[in-house]
């Protein structure tokens, strides 16, 4: 075992205090993936685990992180797993939560064991096409912890735009092109969308900022009900940007605001990543190949989206929690 | 043999007769079965089904986890989920419920997975209906799901205690789907034998959790990705388990009569042996085929029928056996086989397996009213061969093909 101390918040000024808790040296997300250089599902997919540990199952919609992770007879999965299909992560875990229940009372399995039922599902299969079968399930108060880790597009189909797609974002159905400068929308609030089932436990994470990432895992084991985690994850292919900037551009997405750790436990509200200063949000843009296109003003216009967003974060933590916006910050700076 | 049989049997086990609808029947068998984990969602003709399923659960006399779901896509997902844990599942449908189904119905065969499943047999929007014929089941033919197709209340009791036993064995190991007549079975009050100590039940049909499962202890993937060099083979196996399902399902319908004095074979016969002209049907109209099939004798046509019951695995070689030496086969299909070689499923495939043409008619369909007159007629026309085989005819449509 190596010791692990989880206070996240050290980095960030202090002011938060963490549960310290063990984490493994063994591991149960096995090494010899096909993932891609520079993508982040495996950095979430090891430490879930080893939070979690091995007595847990994984439900793991159509995705990325199952056709390269369960390519027959491999696996990278040391815990019972199991793909059914793209839409229905929620459901299928809705049944063996049942059936746990239904066993441990006919004494087929220990009552007094405790078996974790994990979906581990893309955007895609959260937000769009998995969204009722995962209302469903919350609504219904199953014990099951949602993982949703989100690229921001189908990725496994090859870079289309989903429900999370950022605005501005280029992909294969929404091209920038002459008339429409790439995606329209907005990113579909998933974490808020799941609080307002009234669950007890819903986070977002960002995997370039472990700690926190794993606190977030354990408090969703801990508690009783459903529970969400809405976890950004850079995808090298789908955003276009050097491997070796896997991490970087995800901090750049923290430290421009663009993305903001928080957690909302029994409807109370936390951010649990302060920032003090923030860079401007073309510090995370530039980066990536999929904002390329975009003019001045479209840049300006995100930064503004962002200014006003974390207005409101301010302001449900009734002080500034994420700090104002400081266009003298480098982008990059150098590591120590 | 028939479940008319003359011959009384020694039943071993002490029986009751009481009345149930078609649904109500299916829902004490699955009752007695003691489901794990039941998923449901409403659906006329079968939410009958689920309610009842619901009262068990909800007074007490069913100890088994209800799952309300949000969707029949879910119904089964959660049904599927559930098997996969190593629980005795069930969950019910018709018509679009099935068809919302539908991407995961092959999934419980790929993964090899028990679970039983009733449908109240009614078709296919547009325009909407929720009426009964058998658009539904017969979009399932190629899946790998066993299906049966009951008569009557009695059957469909007697047939998911036996799907049970026949989905856990561990030469099967594949999900069975019992069909039965919308409204004309789900929903008409019939007499029927149950056993009087539940019990019974279970001892016939004990849960054998002995398929692959999920299991913290002994780690393993289910639905991995099948590449090319590999998808076809791990198929085949489930394409091999429904052939092999073939023979348990008799030995366990024999098997079944012993202790309940009830069986009814892959398919059932009337006054075959000797027959000219014969109807092949399924499902509730098999008693007015059996009537007019009197009508014809006495009026000295050689007629005879069968009723189909177990359609997956087909049972082609003893089909051929009960058909191959009479003249004329004509099927009634109660469902639309859209632009096929034959306007009816089942045509088609009696058709092949006889290597010779047949006669085809359609009929029940949107459960447009049927009697045995209407039958009669029709049979008639094939007899006098005013009828061709490899034609399209109707039975009760307005303006159709007669
Ligand atoms: C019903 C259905 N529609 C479409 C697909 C094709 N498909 C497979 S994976 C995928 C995208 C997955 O996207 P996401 O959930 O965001 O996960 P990612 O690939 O980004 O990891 C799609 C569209 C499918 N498998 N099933």
């Amino acid at each position: 075992m190596v010791k692990t101390a989880v206070k996240a918040a050290e980095e960030y000024e202090g002011q938060y205090e963490y549960a310290t808790f063990e984490l493994p040296n063994e591991e149960l997300f096995l090494p010899g993936h096909g993932l891609c250089a520079g993508c982040t599902i495996g950095v979430i997919a090891r430490h879930m685990l080893k939070v979690f540990g091995p007595d847990t199952v994984i439900i793991n919609p159509t995705g990325c992180a199952e056709v390269s992770t369960v390519v027959y007879p491999r696996t990278n999965w040391a815990v019972p797993w199991i793909h059914v299909a793209f839409g229905n992560g929620g459901s299928v875990a809705s049944g063996i939560e049942a059936a746990i229940k239904a066993l441990k009372r006919r004494g087929v399995i220990d009552p007094n064991r405790r078996i974790n039922v994990v979906v581990f599902a893309g955007d895609g299969g959260t937000a769009d096409i998995g969204f009722q079968a995962l209302s469903g399930m919350l609504e219904r108060g199953h014990k099951v912890i949602y993982v949703m880790y989100d690229n921001e597009g189908y990725m496994n189909t090859g870079i289309q735009r989903s429900g999370t797609t950022p605005f501005g974002a280029s992909t294969t159905t929404s091209p920038a092109g002459k008339v429409v400068p790439g995606n329209i929308r907005h990113k579909k609030p998933m974490a808020a969308i799941a609080a307002a089932h009234g669950i007890p436990y819903v986070a977002t994470a960002n995997p370039a900022y472990v700690h926190d990432m794993v606190y977030k895992f354990k408090k969703a084991m801990e508690v009783n009900g459903p529970s969400f985690i809405h976890i950004l994850q850079s995808c090298t292919p789908g955003w276009r940007f050097e491997p070796k900037y896997a991490i970087r551009v995800l901090e750049l997405a923290t430290e421009t605001g663009y993305w903001v750790n928080y957690e909302i436990e029994n409807g109370e509200f936390r951010v649990t990543l302060p920032v003090p200063r923030r860079k401007h949000v073309k510090c995370f843009l530039q980066l990536q190949g999929r904002f390329r296109h975009l003019k001045p003003d479209e840049i300006e216009y995100i930064q503004k989206v962002i200014d006003r967003d974390v207005e409101e974060i301010n302001r449900l933590m009734g002080r500034e929690v994420i700090g104002p916006l400081d266009p003298s910050l480098p982008c990059l700076t150098e590591r120590k | 043999m028939t479940a008319q049989a003359l011959v009384p049997r020694e039943k071993k086990i002490a029986q009751k007769r009481i009345a149930l609808t078609g649904n109500h029947a299916v829902a004490l068998a699955v009752k007695m079965c003691r489901p794990d984990v039941i998923a449901a969602y409403p659906i006329t003709p079968q939410t009958p089904v689920v309610e009842k399923l619901a009262e068990y659960v909800n007074n007490g006399e069913l100890d088994a986890e209800y799952i309300p779901v949000e969707s029949e896509h879910s119904a089964m997902s959660a049904v599927i989920g559930a098997s996969a844990m190593g629980a005795r599942t069930f969950t019910e449908t018709s018509s679009q419920g099935l068809m919302h189904m539908y991407e995961n119905l092959p999934i419980a065969v790929g993964l090899r997975l028990p679970i039983v499943m009733g449908v109240a047999a009614r078709t296919i929007s547009a325009p909407i209906n929720v009426w009964g014929d058998y658009s539904d089941v017969m979009t399932m033919r190629e899946l790998g799901w066993i299906i049966y197709i009951v008569q009557n209340a009695q059957e469909a009791f007697d047939t998911i205690i036996q799907a049970y036993r026949v989905a856990e064995d561990q030469r099967v190991h594949l999900p069975a789907v019992v069909a039965y007549d919308g409204f004309w079975t789900s929903h008409v009050l019939q007499p029927l034998d149950v056993p009087e100590d539940e019990e019974d039940v279970i001892r016939f049909s004990p849960i054998t959790r002995s398929w692959v499962k999920l299991d913290v202890d002994k780690p393993l993937q289910l639905g991995a990705v099948g590449t090319p060099e590999w998808y076809w083979e791990i198929r085949w196996q489930a394409v091999e388990a429904l052939r092999e399902s073939l023979k348990v399902i008799e030995e366990i319908d024999r098997e079944f009569d012993k202790w309940f004095g009830r069986s009814y074979g892959l398919f059932d016969t009337y006054r075959l042996e000797d027959a000219e002209l014969a109807i092949v049907t399924y499902g509730s109209i098999y008693g007015l085929v059996k009537k007019v099939v009197n009508r014809l004798r006495e009026e000295g046509v050689k007629a005879g029928a069968l009723r189909l019951r177990v359609i997956r695995p087909w049972p082609g070689d003893k089909l051929r056996k009960a058909l191959d030496n009479i003249e004329k086969v004509f099927v009634i299909d109660r469902a639309i086989n859209h632009g096929g070689p034959l306007i009816g499923p089942m045509a088609t495939e009696v058709a092949a397996t006889l290597q010779r043409p047949v006669y085809n008619a359609l009929a029940t369909i949107g459960m447009r009213a049927i009697d045995s007159d209407m039958i009669y007629e029709a049979a008639v026309k094939v007899a006098k061969g005013l009828w061709a085989p490899n034609q399209t005819y109707t039975i009760g449509l307005r303006g159709g093909y007669e």
